[in-house]
C-alpha cells in the first residue's frame, strides 16, 4: 500500500493522533530521565528545606516578581566565580518550589548574597537603593517595612510544600528522620507543628529589619536572602579527595 | 443587499470574529502601553513611583501576559475561528461555546492581571496565573477544542487546509504544555497561594519546556496558521509549496518541543539535556526558513503588490522578521554565544524581534485584511495602514538594535579582565553603561504603541463608516417598502 499525505489530510482524528505524537517526544525524553538519572541533584551536606521565616521570606520574593531582574544560577566561569562565587548546585535548589533561577540579570546574581552584605545594609538598599547604589535601577520597596508579615497560614504553607516534597515534619516518625539528616536543632525548625513559634523566634532572634518593635515583611525577605547560598561550606571540598586531582 | 448580509451572517459566525478581533485591539494597547512603561522604569527607576501595583517586577508579567495572551491569543482565536471556517465553508461549531470561549478568556486574563499586580503569582516565566485561572484556562482551552474540531468535522471540503493544521497543534501543544508547567499544589482551597510540583532543576526543565514553546506553539505555529491564510489571500496567489507546508508542518511540529532546554545552558542541568535541546534548536533552523521561504515565495510573480499594498507590506516584513529572529535564536542557542548573551537584554531584543517584527506584525495585517470583511466595507483609510506599518518598523528597529549594544555590551564588560587578572568592570558599571539603550528601546516602544493607536483609530472608522452605510441601505429599504405600502 502506498502512503499519501493525503490521507492525513482528510482525517482530522489522524492528524490530531499524530501531531500528538509529534510534540510528545521532546519533553518525554528530555523531561522524564531527569527524575531517574542518579547525580542529576549531586548529594551534598548541608543543603535543608527552608526555616519558616525563611519560606515566608522566599514567598515575599517570589510575590514582588524579584526573579524577573536577579537569577539565582551561577555558571561555571571565571567572572562569575569571581564577582558571584561557587557555581550553584542542582542540590542547592532542591527544595526550591518553584525554582528561581531566573533568566536575566537586570541587577546581580542573588543565589549566593547570603551573609554577603549585612542586615541593615539590606534594610536600607531595600527601603531606597539608591541611598546605597546611586546608579541602581531598582525600584524602592518602602512598603516591606511598612506590612506587618501575615504569618497565619505558615502552618498550611508548609503543608502544601511537605506534599510536593519538601521534608517537613508533622509526625514524631518524619521527625527523628529530621533529626538524623539535618540534626536536632534544624528539625526542630522544620517542624510544622511549631511553625508560627518558630518562625517568631528567628525573627525576634534574628532582628532583621532593626525594628524590635514589629515583624514586618522585611524581617522575613531580609532573612531569606542571608540564607541564600550558604547552605553548603564549600571549603570542605577544597581539600583532601578533591585537591588530589589539582 | 441586506438579504444578502443576512445570508452571510447566517453561513458564518462572524460575531465572535468581531468581539475577539476588537479584544486583541483593546489588550494589544494595553499591554504594549504598559510595556513601554516598564521599559521607562528600567530608564528611569522613579516611574515605579513607589507604587506597589505598578513596581516593575509586579508589572512585568502584566505586560507580557497582555501581549502574548492578550493581544496575540485574542488575535488567534479571532483569526482561528474565521479561517476554520472559510476553508472548512462552514459555519462553527456551536453558539454559546464558542462566547463561553470569549468571555472565559477574557476573564482569565482580567483575573491573572489584577492579581499580579496584587502579588499573586506562580512565579513562573509566561505562566504567571496562580491555579484558579489555570483551571478556568483549562476549561475554556478544552472548549476552544471542542468548536475547533467539531468544526472541521462539519466541512464541506474534503481536505484539511494547512492552516488549519497549525491551529490544530496549536491548541493541543498549548493544552499539554499549560497542563504539565501548571501542576501544583494549592495552599487550601480558599488561598490563591500554591506550590509548583517540582523542584529545582526538573522544575526549571518543565518551566523552559514550556517557555519555549510558548513561543513556539502560541507565538509560531499558531501565527504560521494566521500566515497560511492570509499571505496567499492577501497576494491572490496560491502558496508557494504544497510539498513544503508538509516538511516544514511536521519538522516544526516535531522539533520544536526539544528545544526549550538551550535556556538553561551553563546551569545545573545535566550538560546531555541542553547540548540536545542546542542540537535540535540548530536543526531547528530549517522548518522555520521552510516556513518563511513558503510564505514569502508565494508572492513571486506579483511583487509589484508591496508597491501597492500596505497590509502585503506588514506580511513581508513580518516574514522577513521571522526569518531573521529564527536565525538569531540557533545562534543564540549555541553554547559559547550563549554565555555571552544569556542573562542579558540581547535576549530581550531576540524576543521582540519575534513578538514585534513577526508575530504582531503579521497580525497586523491579517486584521487588515480581515476585520473589513467581516464587517462587508472597506477600509477606512490606506494611508493610515502605511504611517502605522512605518511607525511600528522605526519602534522595532529602535528596540532591537538598542537592545543588541545593552546585551552584547553588557556580556562584554561582565566578562574584561584587565591586565592584572581581575574583573575589569563591576556590576553597576555595567548598568550604567545601559541607560542609554533603555532608553533608546523604551522610544521603540513608545513608536510601536504610537502605531498601534493609529491603527485602532482607522479601525474604528472602519466600522463606523460600516455601520453608517449598513444604516443608510436599510433606510432605503424601509423607505420603499413604506411607499410601496401606501
Amino acid at each position: 500500500m502506498k502512503f499519501s499525505h493525503e490521507s492525513i489530510e482528510i482525517n482530522a482524528g489522524l492528524l490530531i493522533v499524530l501531531t500528538l505524537v509529534a510534540i510528545s517526544i521532546g519533553g518525554l525524553v528530555e523531561i522524564v530521565p531527569l527524575f531517574y538519572i542518579p547525580g542529576t541533584v549531586e548529594k551534598v551536606d548541608g543543603v535543608r528545606p527552608y526555616t519558616p521565616l525563611e519560606q515566608a521570606g522566599r514567598d515575599i520574593y517570589t510575590r514582588e516578581g524579584c526573579y524577573l531582574c536577579h537569577s539565582q544560577m551561577i555558571r561555571p566561569f571565571r567572572d562569575e566565580k569571581l564577582r558571584f562565587g561557587h557555581y550553584s548546585l542542582a542540590a542547592e535548589s532542591q527544595y526550591d518550589h518553584p525554582f528561581q533561577w531566573g533568566s536575566k540579570r537586570t541587577g546581580p546574581d542573588l543565589a549566593r548574597v547570603g551573609k554577603k552584605y549585612s542586615n541593615a545594609w539590606h534594610v536600607q538598599h531595600l527601603k531606597a537603593p539608591r541611598s546605597v547604589v546611586p546608579e541602581s535601577i531598582m525600584p524602592n520597596y518602602p512598603w516591606l517595612a511598612e506590612n506587618d508579615l501575615d504569618y497565619s497560614d505558615i502552618a498550611d504553607r508548609m503543608r502544601a510544600l511537605k506534599k510536593v516534597g519538601v521534608p517537613y515534619s508533622e509526625t514524631e516518625a518524619e521527625y527523628q528522620a529530621n533529626v538524623k539528616k539535618f540534626g536536632k536543632a534544624m528539625a526542630d525548625q522544620l517542624n510544622i507543628n511549631l511553625a508560627g513559634e518558630n518562625l517568631l523566634a528567628q525573627a525576634e532572634a534574628g532582628n532583621y529589619d532593626g525594628n524590635r518593635s514589629r515583624l514586618s515583611e522585611l524581617d522575613a525577605l531580609i532573612a531569606y536572602l542571608q540564607v541564600l547560598g550558604t547552605m553548603v561550606d564549600f571549603k570542605k571540598y577544597d581539600e583532601g579527595y578533591f585537591a588530589e586531582f589539582r | 443587499m441586506a438579504h444578502g448580509s443576512s445570508v452571510a451572517v447566517e453561513q458564518y459566525n462572524y460575531d465572535i470574529v468581531k468581539k475577539f478581533a476588537i479584544m486583541a485591539l483593546v489588550w494589544g494597547v494595553f499591554g504594549m502601553s504598559v510595556g513601554t512603561w516598564i521599559a521607562s522604569e528600567l530608564a528611569f527607576p522613579v516611574l515605579n513611583f513607589d507604587i506597589p501595583q505598578i513596581t516593575f517586577g509586579r508589572f512585568r508579567p502584566v505586560h507580557t501576559t497582555s501581549v502574548i495572551f492578550g493581544f496575540g491569543g485574542n488575535a488567534l482565536f479571532a483569526t482561528s475561528y474565521y479561517v476554520v471556517q472559510r476553508t472548512c465553508q462552514t459555519r462553527l461549531y456551536g453558539d454559546l461555546l464558542p462566547k463561553f470561549t470569549f468571555w472565559g478568556w477574557q476573564l482569565a486574563l482580567l483575573l491573572g492581571v489584577v492579581g499580579y499586580m496584587n502579588g499573586v503569582t506562580q512565579a513562573r516565566e509566561y505562566a504567571e496565573f496562580e491555579w484558579p485561572v489555570d483551571l478556568l484556562i483549562t476549561v475554556v482551552w478544552v472548549a476552544y477544542a471542542v468548536v475547533f474540531v467539531q468544526t472541521l468535522r462539519r466541512r464541506s471540503q474534503p481536505h484539511i487546509y494547512v492552516a488549519n493544521w497549525f491551529y490544530m497543534a496549536f491548541i493541543l501543544a498549548t493544552a499539554l504544555l499549560h497542563i504539565f508547567n501548571n501542576l501544583a499544589v494549592p495552599v487550601d482551597l480558599f488561598s490563591t497561594k500554591s506550590y509548583s510540583l517540582f523542584s529545582g532543576v526538573q522544575d526549571a526543565m518543565t518551566q523552559w519546556w514550556y517557555g519555549h514553546n510558548a513561543v513556539g506553539f502560541f507565538l509560531t505555529a499558531a501565527f504560521l496558521g494566521m500566515m497560511y491564510y492570509f499571505v496567499p489571500k492577501q497576494a491572490g496567489r496560491p502558496i508557494y509549496s504544497y510539498r513544503l507546508s508538509i516538511v516544514h508542518f511536521w519538522a516544526l511540529s516535531f522539533m520544536y518541543m526539544w528545544v526549550g532546554a538551550h535556556h538553561l545552558h551553563w546551569t545545573a542541568l545535566p550538560d546531555w539535556t541542553s547540548s540536545l535541546a542546542a542540537t535540535f534548536s540548530i536543526m531547528l533552523l530549517m522548518p522555520s526558513w521552510g516556513g518563511m521561504i513558503n510564505g514569502i515565495m508565494t508572492l513571486s510573480g506579483a511583487w509589484d503588490k508591496l508597491r501597492s499594498d500596505p497590509i502585503m507590506l506588514f506580511l513581508i516584513a513580518s516574514l522577513s522578521f521571522y526569518g531573521m529572529s529564527t536565525f538569531e535564536g540557533p545562534l543564540m542557542s549555541l553554547k559559547s554565544v550563549n554565555a555571552l548573551s544569556h542573562y542579558t537584554d540581547w535576549t530581550v531584543g531576540h524576543v521582540h524581534s519575534g513578538a514585534l517584527g513577526w508575530v504582531a506584525l503579521v497580525s497586523f495585517g491579517s486584521m487588515y485584511h480581515m476585520i473589513p470583511r467581516l464587517y462587508d466595507t472597506k477600509l477606512w483609510s490606506q494611508r493610515l495602514v502605511y504611517a502605522h506599518f512605518w511607525l511600528a518598523t522605526i519602534g522595532i528597529v529602535l528596540y532591537i538594535t538598542s537592545m543588541w549594544v545593552s546585551g552584547i555590551g553588557q556580556g562584554l564588560m561582565l566578562r574584561a579582565f584587565d591586565d592584572f587578572g581581575n574583573l575589569a568592570y563591576t556590576f553597576i558599571e555595567t548598568v550604567t553603561f545601559m541607560h542609554w539603550p533603555l532608553v533608546a528601546r523604551a522610544l521603540g516602544g513608545a513608536f510601536f504603541v504610537s502605531g498601534i493607536l493609529v491603527m485602532v483609530f482607522n479601525i474604528t472608522m472602519t466600522i463606523r463608516t460600516a455601520r453608517q452605510e449598513q444604516a443608510a441601505i436599510e433606510a432605503k429599504i424601509a423607505a420603499k417598502l413604506a411607499r410601496a405600502g401606501a
